[in-house]
């Protein structure tokens, strides 16, 4: 039953973007379109999560272990880098086009949408290829965790 | 600028963001893990990372969440245009920035800016900014 808790937290994600109404792109759109009828809607989900998730980072503070006893797995320190900047410069154009982003994307899956299985695949798709570009000659024991989320 | 009323939902924005929050709160304290959905599926792809065990988990969570989400109460269905070529370089470009990036709205936006990370700043600020322009390009533009 190991993996019954990263389940939930993801079954817990999924419930909140759908209750919050980030899977539906028409949404999201209407957030992202300021100049016209606005919908501020996504400010109030964005300021949720991170007031829940900043008070759980904070009463994780000084603590060496998790609560299932287990090591803390820090994003890689890396600083603000051209890579970061081109790559959300990259992702919020492809964002703006559809309203779909990653979390959304993969939820939507759930509804068994052949458009959210085809977004997902080339996402899948452009994924890899960076992946393939900018991979570091290293052995794979030295190459550090990459991910920040 | 003028405030679209009529589609406005505060209520269950704020409650959907606190559940998302509680999500990443979970994965974090009992996982010692970052809740982010990039990371989450770049994770499962080659070359394949040490932890591909709880992120698939974690994938199949989020999938499986419609089918309760309609059974509590009634989400509805979302509406995605079956635009192909468009879903194609939408996607495409999600995932080759998201993974260029490290992290897309989960990963830097709500755990980042949570953590107080100016990398995240960063980048949600770009993102976003993409995100406000080529919707601006698209309606009131092109």
């Amino acid at each position: 039953m190991r993996k019954a808790s990263p389940f939930l937290a993801g079954l817990l994600f999924g419930l909140g973007l759908c209750l919050s109404g980030m899977i539906e792109p028409g949404k999201v759109l209407g957030f992202l379109d300021i100049a016209g009828l606005w919908d501020p809607s996504l400010a109030f989900v964005m300021g949720g999560a991170v007031l829940v998730a900043m008070a759980a980072f904070r009463s994780a503070r000084g603590r060496h272990t998790t609560l299932s006893g287990g090591a803390f797995h820090y994003p890689e320190a890396r600083g603000i880098d051209a890579r970061l900047i081109l790559g959300s410069l990259l992702f919020g154009a492809g964002w703006g086009l559809f309203g779909l982003c990653p979390g959304p994307a993969l939820v939507d899956l759930g509804f068994l949408d052949s458009g959210a299985a085809l977004f997902v695949l080339a996402m899948a798709g452009g994924m890899a290829l960076a992946a393939m570009l900018t991979a570091e000659p290293a052995a794979p024991s030295a190459r550090p965790e990459w991910q920040d989320g | 600028m003028a405030i679209d009323w009529v589609h406005f939902t505060p209520g269950s924005a704020l409650a959907g963001g606190l559940l998302i929050g509680a999500a990443a709160a979970w994965l974090w304290r009992i996982e010692g893990r970052i809740l982010g959905a990039t990371g989450l599926l770049a994770g499962l792809l080659p070359p394949r990372e040490a932890g591909w065990a709880w992120r698939g988990a974690a994938l199949i969570g989020m999938i499986a969440a419609p089918a309760l989400a309609r059974l509590i109460w009634a989400t509805p269905v979302p509406t995605i245009p079956l635009q192909a070529p468009g879903l194609i370089l939408g996607g495409l470009l999600v995932g080759f920035g998201t993974r260029l990036a490290n992290g897309c709205t989960s990963g830097h936006g709500v755990c980042g800016l949570a953590r107080l990370s100016p990398r995240s700043l960063a980048a949600t600020l770009t993102f976003m900014a993409a995100g406000f322009a080529v919707v601006f390009l698209a309606r009131h533009v092109l």
